[in-house]
C-alpha cells in the first residue's frame, strides 16, 4: 500500500480488554478484530501483539492459516461462490466464469469501484440448493449463469454508480 | 444411573462415531472415564467441513437443545464439567441457535451449577471455528481450540489422556451426541436392534447432486444405496443415466452403478473404496466427469492441506498438477500410474485421517471409471462432454429455428446468422461459457 491508511486501534480495545488474559482467545480476538475492520490491518495486528504479549509472527501464522481471516479488505459487497461438491455437480464453474465475464474479476479480487469482491468458498451447506452464492449474506440459490449475472445487475443499479 | 450405567447403555446400543471415522462412542468415553485428572472436558465437533454435507447444520439450527442434552449425558458420564461446541464460521444462523438454546438450557437449571438439584455441574460454551477443513481432525481441532493454527498433533497420546489444555477430553461429531438421548431414554438395546451385525442404528445423509428430491435423509442402517437414491431420492433429474454416488467427500470415494445394491454399513461402504463419512451422498449422472471429480476433490485438499507432513502437502500438489494435465488433454502415458503411486505414497506418509484418506476421491475413480482416464489421455477426449479443453459447441441445424435467443446471450459474440434460419457457432471464438445451452429453448446446442 503506497499510502498508510490509518486504522483507529481505539475500536478494537475493548475485545483485547474482554480477552488478553484468557489463553487460547486469538482466534476470537481476530474475529471480532476483522468484525471491525471488514479485514486484519497489519497495525491492528502488530497492536495485537504488544497488548497479548505474542509474537507477531503467530498471528500472522494463525490469520494466514485460517480462510476466514483477510489481509487487504474487501468490496462492499462480497461474494461468496460456493465451491461444495454439489455445486460443482451443479455448475459452480459456470458461475464464477459469468462473474468474471460480468465484473472482471477473479477468485479474491476486488472490482476497481470496490463494489464486488469475489471469493470461491468451501461448502455454504446449502447443498440440495445448489448452485448457490451468498452475497453479503444473502444466499442466492439454483443459479443459472443468466440468473447470476441478473442479480448482478440489479445490485449494481441500487447502487447507482456502475452501469450494467 | 451411575456414569457407568450411561457408558454401558451406549455400549449396548454399538453407536459408532457419526463424524467419519466411526470409531465406538463407548470406547472413547470409557477411555476418558478412566483417565487421571480432576478437570475433563467433553467438546462437540460441529466443524462440517465436508463439501457436500448439512446433517450437523440441520441439527443445531432445527433442534440445538437435542445436541446439548447429549452432550450433557456424555459430560455426566466421562466426569467433565466444561463442554465445548466447535461451530464453523461459515454457519452463523446455527451459532445463533446455539447461543439462544444455550442461554435457555442455563435458565431453566439444565446447565450450570448443580443442575437439576444434582451434584452434577456443567457449563457449555461455543467456540466459532475460523474456516478449515483439517480441524474436523480432533487434535487439529484442539489446537484450534486452543487459539492456535489447526495442526494434528502426533497421537498417541490420544485426546482422552491429553487433550485440550493437555488434560483429558472427549470430542464426538454433533450427530454422534444427538443420538444418545434417544439411547437413553429408549435403552441400548433398542437402538441396537435396528441395523446391522456392525452399524447399529440409524445414519443422516445428505442428499444432493443430480437428483430428483435432495434434501436431508434418516435411514436405518442396512439399507441399500439403491433405496435411498431411487425409491426416497427419486431417481436421476431429468432421468439421465445414473453415474455415480459420491460418499464421504474428500475422503470418500465414488461408488459406480455397478455397486448400487450396496448396504449402508460401515464395512460395506468400505469394501467399495469409499467410506460411510459423515454423511454427504451426491449423485452424479452420465454428464459429469469423473476425472474432473477426482481434481475437483484433490484440488480441494491440496488446499486444504496444513502442510505438517510432506506426503500430504507436496503429494496432493503433484497429483493435482497430473489431474490437471488431464483434463486439458495434456495426459501422458503413465500418468495413471503415477497417480496410483502418489495415492499409497501419500497413504504411508501422512499423520492424520485428512491425508491418510486424501487418495480414496482418486483411487475409486480409476478403480471404477479407468477408461475415462484412458479416454483423456489417449484421445484426448471427454466422455461425458464436461472437460472444457476437450469439448466443442455446435448448433444442430435441424433443430435451430433461428430465434437468436443464443447469440444475444453469447459472451463472445461467437453466435452468428440471419433471423429465422440456422445460426452457427464459431469455434475459435467461443469461450465454452455454456450460456447458450441454457438460453435456447429447442435443445439444439450441442457438445462433442
Amino acid at each position: 500500500m503506497a499510502e498508510k491508511t490509518t486504522v483507529d486501534l481505539g475500536l478494537i480495545a475493548p475485545v483485547l480488554e474482554e480477552y488478553k488474559d484468557t489463553p487460547g482467545s486469538l482466534i476470537a480476538i481476530l474475529q471480532q478484530t476483522q468484525a471491525t475492520y471488514g479485514y486484519l490491518p497489519e497495525e491492528a495486528i502488530y497492536h495485537i501483539a504488544e497488548v497479548t504479549g505474542t509474537a507477531p509472527a503467530t498471528i500472522y501464522g494463525v490469520a494466514t492459516f485460517y480462510a476466514q481471516f483477510r489481509l487487504e479488505p474487501v468490496g462492499k459487497h462480497l461474494i461468496m461462490l460456493c465451491q461444495g461438491t454439489a455445486c460443482h455437480v451443479n455448475g459452480a464453474e459456470l458461475i464464477s466464469a459469468a462473474i468474471t465475464d460480468e465484473l472482471g474479476i477473479e477468485d479474491g479480487e476486488t472490482t476497481e469501484d470496490g463494489l464486488f469482491s469475489m471469493e470461491h468458498v468451501a461448502c455454504l451447506g446449502c447443498c440440495s440448493l445448489s448452485p448457490v452464492m451468498m452475497i453479503n449474506g444473502k444466499t442466492y440459490s439454483t443459479l443459472t449463469p443468466d440468473k447470476c449475472r441478473k442479480v448482478l445487475r440489479e445490485i449494481a443499479k441500487e447502487e447507482g454508480g456502475a452501469d450494467a | 444411573m451411575t456414569q457407568d450405567d450411561v457408558i454401558e447403555q451406549i455400549d449396548i446400543s454399538g453407536l459408532r462415531g457419526r463424524g467419519g471415522a466411526g470409531f465406538s462412542t463407548a470406547f472413547k468415553w470409557r477411555a476418558a472415564k478412566n483417565s487421571e485428572g480432576d478437570e475433563k472436558y467433553l467438546i462437540c465437533n460441529a466443524d462440517e467441513g465436508d463439501p457436500g454435507a448439512f446433517m450437523d447444520r440441520a441439527v443445531i439450527e432445527g433442534d440445538p437443545h437435542n445436541l446439548i442434552e447429549g452432550m450433557l449425558i456424555g459430560a455426566y458420564a466421562i466426569g467433565a464439567s466444561t463442554a465445548i461446541v466447535y461451530v464453523r464460521a461459515e454457519y452463523p444462523l446455527a451459532i445463533v441457535r446455539l447461543e439462544k438454546a444455550i442461554k435457555d438450557a442455563t435458565e431453566r437449571g439444565f446447565l450450570g451449577d448443580n443442575i437439576m438439584g444434582s451434584d452434577f455441574s456443567c457449563v457449555l460454551r461455543i467456540k466459532a471455528g475460523a474456516g478449515a477443513f483439517v480441524c474436523g481432525e480432533e487434535t487439529a481441532l484442539i489446537e484450534s481450540l486452543e487459539g492456535k493454527r489447526g495442526m494434528p498433533r502426533l497421537k498417541p497420546p490420544f485426546p482422552a489422556q491429553s487433550g485440550y489444555w493437555f488434560k483429558p477430553s472427549n470430542i464426538n461429531n454433533v450427530e454422534t451426541y444427538a443420538n444418545v438421548p434417544w439411547i437413553i431414554n429408549n435403552g441400548g438395546a433398542a437402538f441396537a436392534a435396528m441395523g446391522t451385525e456392525q452399524s447399529k442404528g440409524t445414519k443422516v445423509f445428505a442428499l444432493s447432486g443430480k437428483i430428483k428430491r435432495g434434501g436431508l435423509v434418516e435411514i436405518p442402517m442396512g439399507t441399500t444405496l439403491r433405496d435411498v437414491i431411487f425409491d426416497i431420492g427419486g431417481g436421476i433429474r431429468n432421468d439421465k443415466e445414473f453415474k455415480a454416488v459420491q460418499l464421504g467427500g474428500p475422503s470418500g470415494g465414488c461408488v459406480p452403478k455397478e455397486k448400487l445394491d450396496t448396504v449402508i454399513d460401515y464395512a460395506e461402504l468400505g469394501k467399495t473404496g469409499a467410506i460411510m463419512g459423515s454423511g454427504g451422498m451426491v449423485v452424479m449422472d452420465e454428464s459429469t466427469c469423473m476425472v474432473s471429480m477426482a481434481k475437483f476433490f484433490l484440488d480441494f485438499t491440496a488446499k486444504e492441506s496444513c502442510g505438517k507432513c510432506v506426503h500430504c502437502r507436496l503429494g496432493t500438489k503433484r497429483m493435482l498438477e497430473v489431474l490437471d494435465r488431464i483434463v486439458k488433454g495434456k495426459g501422458e502415458e503413465g500418468d495413471i500410474e503415477k497417480l496410483e503411486e502418489l495415492c499409497y505414497a501419500i497413504k504411508d506418509g501422512a499423520l492424520c485421517g485428512l491425508g491418510q484418506t486424501a487418495p480414496n476421491p482418486v483411487l475409486t475413480t480409476i478403480r471404477y471409471f479407468r477408461d475415462e482416464f484412458e479416454a483423456h489421455i489417449k484421445e484426448q477426449r471427454c466422455p461425458a462432454g464436461e472437460c472444457r479443453d476437450l469439448i466443442t459447441y455446435s448448433i444442430n441445424k435441424d433443430k435451430c429455428v433461428g430465434c437468436s435467443a443464443c447469440a444475444r446471450q453469447c459472451p463472445a459474440d461467437a453466435i452468428t446468422g440471419e433471423l429465422k434460419s440456422p445460426f452457427t457457432i464459431d469455434p475459435d471464438l467461443c469461450v465454452k461459457c455454456g450460456n447458450c445451452i441454457t438460453a435456447c429453448r429447442f435443445g439444439a446446442v450441442e457438445v462433442h
